[in-house]
């Protein structure tokens, strides 16, 4: 008897203390794991310099926080979405469905893509988009015919590239880089290279090449990467040849193991994205339920603390981590202390 | 042939081929398992060095000592000592003074080192000690305008040059930090201000961002992995035990009760990445509890180490004779006397020592963490329980996932650091399991 006396009186406690403690004083963020390191500077710091307490900070993956995010109103669900990509539209509808109809979005700078390889490797040093095609789309041009890739070393196709064996580690099709990655080097390699105008001229529609544009080969030498850039780094160390796509910020703190390529002859640097004038890079964001803001305490000061010139200026700790800080921060700034929702 | 046998010809003692081919096979099959237990000790000593290898050396930090002093022009401008004047200077604002700090170390101890900023200088010490300095001054107001001595954490880089994490031929790649900075921390070494130390804050501190993984520490993470086990423990230990007692004691042996000793079994196997998806469903979705709260981790753990429990229970309950409690039915105890008086304190030992062993499975549980939101960025303390329950935690598998998927050297260091922690709780709860089992088991 006692043992059951024991289990209900915990039960009971427990949904007594359930009852009590359901005010939540800490601002919950979820989303991608690129913007995670940023966010979590930017907690960290809220955390010291406010009274508020230190934000929580989740990742888990762009699409997997909008969803989140997407769930509803109130203290159960999360209060800010972090993304490597801007929300989709089939998203707003999701979250308008569930109640979370103001939407504020937050552009906090651009995140740029890089490709790098072994420090001691080949040197690849120089990419051009349609290299890239050359190497790893699954069909390209040869003497003007679309032939399956018969490319098995950098210089079979580029003399100036090295004379190594094709192999790249770029990220899997669940990250938000692989979207930018197809669309700004795939995509204007097939372009580049004639391959589109030929598939085009062979009888596809326009849209159908655009997406055979795509691709990438499957036979091995383009390998999906669905962890993080600690995995590209790990295969890439143990490949000598390997090339793999990363963030610039991750690059920027791994410069005593990897090298850089350029792509179309310009640096990735924070500058040259900034500028505009390096062309693989995105823009990051997070989002944030309006009915949220004077509910949990502290959400907007964290917002308006994330952008404010301090933090993500030129000068501020998270360009110093490798974020690319917008030239427009003081738009976004404005959005933040007017609350103003999109659309 | 006939020669042969008569020349060995000793009877039993006799070794002819079918007993020479047994005898080898014994001995083959000796080898095999002499091999399969060298395979599995040299797995342990290959996981156990790479471990100790890589993380032992988060156990030491490395520290300066710096004579800092607290400008009234940078701190409190009104110098009026208004508590909220002073909380609006930001860390930010402490940088200067940290710089100054490092500058006057190196002026005292007469360190000059070419081509070395300003910036440079105060950019060996961790971005926490503004953090540090600025909680200083707000719990001190008056100590604004005196010189304080502070012992603050270096830069992770520095700290990784003197574990050799970091040389210097990486210093000149990394833009981190710079060959010079390595002269000068090799210069303040000297000097006495800079030292290693035993490094209480790995255990005690909280997370840190990426920005300073030198002040990254257990504490958080700690708490909520105890707060689980205080869960688990609460719920799992009565339920278990109050089912087992019932079926092994009490129930009616039929095809229901048959049904749930194979539905038991069956629990005990699945694999715990659906504990986590029920926890979602069922406490958070449904339930309406907190995200990343010990409580929720708790409850599925609970689940996920029932079943464990009540096999453990139910073989210690099985093992009790019956004649003990034949001979207390015998003197006229009831059933339930029976069981709680004589049956139950018996079995005592095999019970907690099956419990203890299901919660060290639920200490290094981290898959159903995942899904109910505890692999998270958590800086504030729990508060203290009941209501610690219910605030946002970490634990410790999940930390030292958390901190092998960040991309720096210094953490991939804590990560294995954090596994000797784990490990080091693992072992003494299983120490206890078999003390306990030792002590109080009784054979018959």
């Amino acid at each position: 008897m006692s043992f059951v006396k024991l289990t209900a009186s915990t039960l009971a406690i427990a949904a007594v203390t359930a009852t009590a403690a359901a005010a939540r004083d800490n601002v919950q963020v979820a989303g991608s794991s690129t913007v995670l390191p940023y966010a979590s500077i930017v907690a960290e710091a809220f955390g010291e310099n406010f009274d508020f307490p230190t934000p929580v900070v989740e990742s888990g993956g762009s699409s997997a926080g909008l969803k989140r995010f997407c769930e509803g109103v109130g203290e159960n669900t999360i209060d800010v979405a972090n993304a490597s990509r801007a929300i989709k539209d089939k998203e707003i509808a999701a979250c308008a469905e569930a109640g979370v109809t103001d939407i504020i979005e937050v552009r906090i700078g651009y995140d740029g893509i890089v490709f790098a390889s072994q420090l001691q490797g080949p040197e690849f040093t120089a990419f051009t988009p349609s290299d890239i095609f050359n190497a790893l789309a699954p069909k390209v041009l040869v003497d003007g015919q679309l032939v399956d890739n018969p490319h098995t070393k950098w210089s079979d196709f580029n003399a100036d590239l090295p004379d190594a064996e094709i192999m790249a580690f770029i990220p899997g099709t669940k990250h938000g880089t692989r979207e930018v990655f197809e669309e700004k080097v795939v995509a204007a390699g097939c372009e580049a290279t004639g391959a589109m105008e030929a598939m085009i001229a062979g009888g596809m529609s326009e849209d159908d090449a655009e997406d055979a544009c795509l691709a990438v080969r499957n036979d091995g030498r383009s390998v999906d990467i669905d962890g993080d850039y600690t995995e590209t780094l790990a295969r890439i160390d143990a490949n000598p040849n390997g090339i793999g796509v990363f963030g610039l910020a991750f690059y920027e703190n791994n410069t005593d193991k990897l090298k850089v390529a350029t792509m179309s002859g310009v640096v990735p640097s924070t500058e040259s994205i900034a500028s505009g004038e390096y062309p693989v890079s995105r823009p990051l964001y997070f989002y944030i339920k309006k009915a949220h803001i004077g509910v949990i305490p502290g959400l907007k000061e964290y917002a308006e603390f994330f952008v404010s010139d301090e933090i993500a200026g030129p000068d501020g700790p998270l360009s110093a981590y490798g974020l690319v800080s917008d030239p427009e921060l003081a738009a976004t700034q404005a959005v933040v202390a007017d609350e103003a929702t999109m659309n | 042939m006939t020669d042969a046998s008569a020349n060995t010809a000793t009877g039993l003692y006799a070794t002819d081929a079918h007993i020479r081919k047994r005898n080898a096979a014994e001995k083959r099959f000796r080898l095999y398992g002499l091999a399969a237990v060298c395979v599995g000790i040299l797995a342990l000593i290959v996981l156990m060095t790479s471990i100790l290898g890589n993380g032992v050396s988060a156990f030491r930090q490395t520290y300066v000592t710096l004579n800092i002093e607290l400008l009234e022009a940078k701190l409190d401008k009104n110098g009026n000592r208004n508590i909220d004047d002073i909380k609006k200077v930001s860390t930010f604002g402490y940088a200067p003074l940290i710089q100054a700090g490092v500058e006057a170390a190196m002026a005292e101890n007469g360190i000059e080192i070419e081509g070395l900023t300003g910036k440079q200088a105060g950019g060996i010490i961790s971005k926490e000690a503004a953090a540090q300095l600025r909680n200083f001054v707000i719990a001190n107001p008056d100590a604004i305008g005196t010189t304080v001595e502070f012992d603050v954490l270096a830069n992770a880089q520095i700290d990784g040059y003197f574990k050799g994490r970091v040389d210097r031929a990486d210093a000149e790649l990394l833009k981190t930090v710079s060959p010079v900075q390595l002269d000068l921390s090799d210069a303040l070494l000297e000097a006495g201000v800079l030292r290693t130390k035993f490094n209480t804050a790995f255990i005690t501190a909280p997370d840190a961002s990426d920005n300073r993984p030198e002040a990254a520490g257990l504490g958080v993470a700690i708490l909520g992995s105890f707060y689980m086990m205080i869960v688990v423990l609460v719920l799992a230990l009565p339920i278990g035990v109050a089912a087992s007692i019932y079926l092994e004691e009490f129930a009616p042996k039929n095809r229901w009760t048959d049904l749930i000793e194979v539905n038991i079994s069956n629990l005990a196997a699945v694999p715990s990445i659906v504990f986590g998806i029920l926890g979602l469903a069922i406490f958070i979705n449904f339930a309406g509890l907190p995200q990343s709260a010990p409580i929720v981790g708790g409850l599925v753990l609970t689940l996920m180490t029932l079943p464990t429990i009540i096999i453990a229970t139910r073989a210690a309950l099985k093992a009790v004779p019956p004649s003990i409690r034949d001979a207390a039915l015998g003197v006229g105890a009831s059933k339930m006397q029976a069981v709680f008086h004589h049956v139950l304190p018996l079995a005592a030992p095999g019970i907690l020592t099956g419990t203890i062993i299901g919660l060290a499975q639920a200490l290094g549980e981290t898959a159903p963490l995942l899904l109910i939101g505890m692999v998270a960025f958590v800086r504030e303390y729990p508060a203290g329980p009941p209501e610690g329950f219910f605030d946002p935690a970490s634990a410790l598998p999940v930390q030292v996932y958390n901190w092998t998927q960040r991309a720096d050297a210094a953490l991939v260091e804590r990560a294995s650091g954090a596994i000797i922690v784990l490990l080091v709780f693992l072992l003494i709860m299983n120490v206890a399991a078999i003390i306990l089992r030792r002590r109080f088991e009784r054979r018959w």
